[in-house]
């Protein structure tokens, strides 16, 4: 065989693997979406969730579903960029920051339903909080870090060495110029990190299972009171997410249209994390054409 | 006494150059060495570099001309490892000193590196980035030093008409020219050019050239090259390193016409290096 015929093959075989892959994807799609958009509808999407009789909604699980992402990436984003922010510029290499990639590795690759248990014990025993929107945030919390921090530290490291060499030899300090070059020149990895890390939270289920809980109070959505009971706002409200309610409809579910509802809340999930991919990524470049200056 | 990069809010009161006689020196080197770890790169070379004047570095790859360069303006702690021994005496301070503010030396120091380095924001942007932080925030005086120092580093005519378009649209050359002019912009004193000119086109390369002979009115510049012709084109004093050694170091008419070394004149003829 000579190596054109090698050539030829190895083309071959790469556009075999991206079409099964592409096949693969958007078989998963059409699925969901042929089978779940059927039963959405404005009124599917507006009313709460009924635990016996037929035509429940998804209304809290889908608000709860976004106010868990909000508030884990409040937390998770700044504390990872933190931490890849020191892990690629202040962390002096030696024994000490080995241990603490090496906890980072261990951390990220925990399976959801040990960081479950694990915010069982922490932010809903120990804390005496119960199930809550903060208890399960802080699990996700848990769960994202490691995988913010990482790729805070890839996108800082990725920056070229002559960038902060110049802002340095023009008398700047190194925070100022992690501030104003490096973060900026990071920002669309950082950013596809934690979009990723956001699909990871809208879709995550065991860690949430025992920390934010399985059931969500009467919402008044009138009330924006974040610390009355029936105010979708308070944080300290149990909270079942959207990916939980698929879940538990399926497995503990009275309910008689158990299938609808699951197909439809799956297909509004899949929906819901495609429309915040497109648009943190379309926010994402705005911001970064307007500090590169690039129209 | 002069403290004024001792951990205090730059002025500028070292840059009255006029009231300074011309042959005197900014700096005076004694017995400098530097290490990478174990490694020694600079031998203890001594050397003054002069006011006002184009001193230039030549030698072979990893002769030390660059490690040299980055320690006037202690570039060099950036690289894990790297120390140095010795004195360097700019303003009646040693930069080597553990107490020197590093940062304010910089302003006064400046550098360009041998690939364009522009920030990737918009041009203007890329020159009042280090104003804005030395405290120069009024859009007025901030439009005036950038006009100021694009037309010092004579790129003002080709981009005036696009400063708050992206620096990385600008030709190689051009980004060159946007990497002095900030630089300029700080208004140092001495300029450190490491290989300014190597990554560009002969043309921007004639460009850059007589901007530095321009700029040693107002400023002192130390030069590394490889370019024979460069450094005899524009230097005033030329200084010839090898293995970790100043070998000579003298006028650059005298380096390239009559060199007192023999291994000057093999390097400068070619036949080596």
């Amino acid at each position: 065989m000579n190596s054109k015929t090698a050539d030829r093959i190895a083309t071959g075989v790469f556009i075999t693997i991206a079409i099964i892959i592409i096949s693969i994807l958007v078989g998963l799609f059409y699925y969901i979406l042929v089978n779940g958009l059927k039963h959405v509808s404005l009124d599917f999407l507006t009313s709460p969730s009924s635990n016996v009789r037929a035509g429940g909604g998804i209304r809290d699980q889908l608000f709860n579903s976004f106010y868990i992402l909000l508030l884990t990436m409040l937390i998770a984003v700044p504390l990872g960029i933190g931490g890849g922010i020191y892990m690629a510029e202040y962390a002096k290499p030696g024994k000490v920051t080995d241990i603490i990639r090496s906890c980072i590795e261990v951390l990220a690759s925990l399976p959801s339903i040990v960081i479950g248990m694990f915010g069982l014990l922490m932010f809903v025993n120990l804390t005496g909080w119960g199930y809550t929107i903060l208890g399960g945030a802080l699990a996700l919390t848990v769960f994202n870090l490691p995988v913010i921090v990482r790729v805070s530290e890839d996108a800082i490291r990725s920056v070229p060495r002559d960038l902060k060499e110049a802002s340095l030899a023009l008398g700047i300090t190194r925070w100022h110029t992690i501030k104003t070059v490096i973060l900026p020149s990071a920002f669309p990895s950082i950013l596809t990190g934690a979009i990723l890390a956001s699909g990871r939270v809208f879709g995550e289920a065991a860690a949430l299972l025992f920390t934010a809980g399985l059931s969500t109070p009467r919402l008044d959505y009138a009330n924006w009171n974040p610390f009355s009971d029936t105010s979708p706002l308070n944080i300290f409200r149990p909270a079942e997410t959207l990916a939980v309610h698929i879940w538990s409809v399926n497995t503990q579910g009275l309910i008689p249209d158990v299938e609808e509802v699951s197909n439809g809340a799956a297909a509004v999930l899949v929906l819901s994390v495609l429309i915040f991919n497109l648009l943190a990524r379309w926010i994402g470049s705005m911001i970064h054409k307007k500090i590169t200056a690039t129209k | 006494m002069v403290t004024a990069f001792k951990d205090e809010p730059i002025t500028n009161h070292f840059l009255d150059h006029n009231s300074q006689q011309q042959n005197e020196q900014i700096l005076q080197i004694n017995h400098l060495e530097i290490f990478y770890g174990e490694k020694r790169a600079v031998n203890g070379i001594t050397l003054d570099i002069e006011k006002n004047a184009v001193t230039a570095l030549i030698g072979p790859s990893g002769c030390g001309k660059s490690t040299f360069l980055r320690s006037i303006n202690r570039m060099n702690d950036l690289i894990p490892g790297a120390r140095a021994k010795g004195e360097i005496i700019y303003e009646d301070l040693n930069i080597l000193s553990e107490d020197i503010n590093v940062v304010a030396l910089r302003k006064e120091i400046g550098m360009v590196f041998q690939k364009p380095n522009p920030f990737p924001k918009s041009i203007y942007e890329n020159i009042t980035h280090a104003l804005k932080f030395a405290g120069i925030k009024k859009k007025s005086e901030l439009d005036v030093i950038v006009e100021e120092s694009l037309q010092k580093a004579a790129l003002w005519d080709e981009v005036k008409d696009r400063l708050h378009k992206s620096a990385l649209s600008l030709s190689g050359g051009q980004q060159q020219r946007l990497c002095i002019a900030r630089t300029i912009a700080m208004k140092p004193t001495v300029m450190l050019l490491d290989e300014p000119s190597s990554a560009l086109d002969p043309i921007s390369n004639a460009k850059v050239e007589d901007l530095i002979v321009d700029l040693k009115k107002d400023y002192s510049i130390i030069i590394v090259t490889h370019n024979m012709q460069q450094a005899s084109r524009i230097s005033d004093k030329t200084a010839f390193f090898l293995s970790g050694d100043l070998i000579e170091y003298d006028a650059t008419e005298k380096i390239f016409t009559n060199p007192s070394v023999k291994k000057t004149e093999e390097y400068i003829s070619g036949r080596f290096g």
